[in-house]
């Protein structure tokens, strides 16, 4: 009996967890699964067919797209780790007793929603705005100089609404770092610059890695940046997901386009975490 | 399960198949019942395999089915109306910019009949308004709305072949059938108005900005013009889109077939490469003209007026000689309603003269009903000031009372159905997807 229980027991603890994963993650993904192997039209219905080459046509016919996700969510990362780090240094090193304030202003922006603060953009940059107009009439700029609709302005637009994303974590996983090591390689003839790079830098960059993950992974599936301050050559594969579901009802493509970024980005931080030499990717993002 | 994935089924019961037939699926896979000779992990994987085999093969979507003949619909819609009450109160979703700005025709609506109107201006094209209410009319609900207004087009279509519209009560139709034109009574897309009255008609054209555009446009080459790289605006809409490709090409939408529409598609994809489009806008685009990102741009008639009027703005609109689109948008009660009554009562009120009238002096969009001229000539003659130039204007401006040389430059949409339709989405979506 005991022995039955013992060897129940794991299964029972599992099923809380086991049962909302069932639910809320692995349902939908089968459903989406399955919808990607369909085909039809709204008003004929759709039934499931095995067409795979569905995964195919996407990748064939939105393959910029892919790119253009890839290469925005990659460069406003890395503009992310550049404009967050010494950001995230200065208030865990230097902040004193305002650490707490400081954070709070970098989460502030957060109290607005994310779509306004992206719009509001759209207004400030417009080609005869509040910044660019006053500038184009003093002869400064060009007439024909724009901001909106470029690459520039949706990497930077992803840049700024992640932030401090990327900020948290890293400032975290500097907090924690005892002062005390820092010393040592100074006893040990460490100069600033060497203690910074032998010493504070490596134990950092698990912040770094949780930053890149909860960066990367929602800038390059965002749909809102390239839509609002993009042009038409700027369109990413959130883009066509969202029309592909909420546009042109095409559901098995929007499934397959979804599993295919999916796979994209898993095998992306697969390699990044291997290459990083993090052992486990769970423990640097829990970090 | 989760947002954005349909499920629903034609019915409502076989979504409920569909679904037990999925949870049955993930009962099996269930860790707990795997015995004891497996790993735990083993069991984890197998029964996931099993989950995810069982479910695959149950998570279909059914669609419509079979086409159901008008006197059925008709017999059918006698049934439903009978067991109808009226609840004073009534849930209208139309697209912006699309009514009387202080919503007077509705406060008098709500004096004369005691019916209160929510009105949402939450439309902002019909393909993204048809996925977002698909999926509920699917699953047997109530989308929040007993009117909406659709566009004769592709979800017209779709809608009515789905089975989404509740079909009208004729006889709560009295100012419509008296007042309105011989021309909205009979129309190809609603035979016998069974679906739809209209709200208003109008014509897409091209606007544009005279502080960064001297000369008049007069033509649809204008649009391809490099002089305005950079602000051009297009929209987004494919039926649209479309249509000003076909323009461009010298083929009526008509008359067009797969092999035009390729051709079309070239040109506008190679509008987009020379970087002559600045965006492909939904309603947006008025935004952006009246803000000058656009200089030049695709646009609905009655849009340019309300811009003109409501912001002091000077844009302008033609109809380009190679052709322009009209298109009519017409009042619908989708499936599930819960104000029927009310919606009809409202819907019929807009074709009272007086009020059709208040309507387009409003929008400045085609009426229905043709006696409207005359109201707003009256109320011109009676006006001073800035509103009698206004009125006068609305009384007597061509893109309202369109002549028939107008009408024959002005096309329907390319109207087709099933495989067509997908053919044609497939050559014109990866224009405006980027």
């Amino acid at each position: 009996m005991s022995k039955l229980r013992s060897r129940l027991v794991p299964y029972l603890l599992i099923l809380p967890g086991g049962f909302w994963l069932a639910v809320f993650f692995a349902a939908p993904l089968i459903f989406l699964i399955s919808m990607s192997i369909q085909t039809g039209n709204v008003t004929s219905g759709f039934t499931v067919t095995w067409h795979f080459a569905e995964y195919w046509l996407g990748l064939k016919g939105y393959s910029q797209q892919f790119l253009h996700s890839l290469y925005y969510g990659g460069a406003a990362t890395a503009l992310c780790i550049l404009l967050s780090y010494p950001t995230a240094y200065w208030i865990a090193f230097k902040g004193g007793t305002r650490k707490t304030t400081y954070l709070f202003l970098i989460l502030l922006p957060f109290f607005v929603s994310f779509v306004l603060r992206t719009i509001s953009w759209q207004y400030i940059l417009a080609d005869n705005g509040l910044v660019l107009g006053p500038l184009k009439s003093a002869g400064l700029l060009p007439e024909n100089f724009r901001i909106l609709a470029t690459t520039g302005a949706v990497i930077g637009g992803l840049t700024y609404n992640y932030l401090p994303f990327m900020v948290l974590p890293i400032y975290v996983a500097l907090e924690r770092i005892d002062f005390r090591v820092v010393e040592a390689a100074h006893d040990l003839y460490a100069n600033k610059f060497e203690a910074f790079r032998r010493v504070v830098l490596p134990l950092s960059l698990p912040g770094v890695f949780a930053g890149v993950l909860l960066n990367f992974v929602p800038a390059a599936s965002d749909y809102v940046n390239a839509q609002v301050l993009g042009g038409p050559n700027n369109t990413m594969i959130g883009n066509i997901i969202q029309d592909q579901y909420l546009y042109n009802t095409d559901y098995p493509m929007g499934a397959a386009l979804s599993f295919t970024l999916m796979a994209f980005l898993l095998i992306g931080i697969f390699a990044y975490a291997r290459a990083l030499g993090t052992e486990n990717v769970l423990e640097a993002a829990a970090a | 399960m989760t947002e954005n994935t349909p499920q629903g089924a034609s019915s409502a019961h076989e979504s409920a198949v569909a679904d037990l037939a999925m949870r049955r699926g993930l009962l099996q896979g269930r860790p707990g019942r795997v015995n004891a000779g497996l790993s735990r992990r083993d069991a984890l994987r197998f029964g996931g395999l099993a989950a995810a085999g069982l479910g695959l093969a149950a998570c279909g979507v059914s669609g419509a089915g079979k086409h159901v003949a008008l006197s059925k619909v008709a017999q059918e819609a006698e049934k439903f109306w009978a067991k109808q009450k009226k609840h004073g109160h009534v849930n209208f979703a139309n697209w912006p910019l699309y009514i009387d700005t202080n919503h007077q025709t509705l406060k008098l609506f709500t004096q004369a009949t005691g019916i209160t109107v929510n009105y949402q201006e939450v439309i902002q094209d019909d393909p993204s308004w048809f996925a977002k209410v698909d999926p509920e009319i699917r699953a047997g609900q109530y989308i929040g709305y007993d009117i909406m207004v659709i566009t004769d087009g592709f979800q017209w279509s779709d809608f009515v072949a789905l089975g989404e519209y509740t079909p009208l009560n004729q006889k709560m139709m009295t100012n419509f059938y008296k007042y309105a034109a011989p021309k909205f009574k009979n129309r190809s897309f609603d035979p016998g108005n069974t679906y739809g009255m209209p709200w208003a008609s109008g014509s897409t054209g091209i606007a544009w900005n005279p502080k960064y555009i001297k000369d008049p446009i007069t033509s649809i080459n204008s649009l391809w013009d490099p002089k305005y790289a950079g602000h051009v605006g297009m929209m987004s809409d494919i039926q649209e889109i479309g249509n000003f490709g076909l323009y461009k090409i010298g083929v009526e939408p008509e008359k067009s077939g797969p092999s035009d529409w390729r051709k079309a598609a070239a040109v506008l994809k190679q509008q987009k490469s020379d970087g002559i489009v600045r965006q492909y806008y939904d309603q947006s685009y008025i935004n952006a003209l009246a803000k000058g990102d656009t200089w030049i741009t695709m646009a609905w008639s009655g849009d340019i007026f309300q811009q003109n009027l409501s912001s002091g703005t000077n844009l302008q609109f033609v109809v380009p000689e190679e052709g322009g689109t009209i298109w009519t948008d017409n009042m619908t009660i989708p499936k599930y309603a819960q104000n029927p009554v009310d919606a009809m009562m409202l819907m019929d009120w807009f074709y009272r003269p007086e009020i059709a009238a208040m309507l387009t002096e409003a929008i400045e969009y085609i009426t229905a009903v043709p006696s409207v001229q005359g109201i707003i000539a009256a109320d011109a003659a009676k006006a001073t000031g800035s509103d009698k130039a206004t009125l006068q204007e609305v009384a007597t401006s061509p893109l309202v009372w369109l002549s028939a040389a107008d009408y024959a430059r002005l096309h329907n949409y390319v109207d087709v159905n099933g495989a067509a339709q997908q053919t044609y989405s497939s050559i014109f979506e990866p224009v405006v997807a980027g």
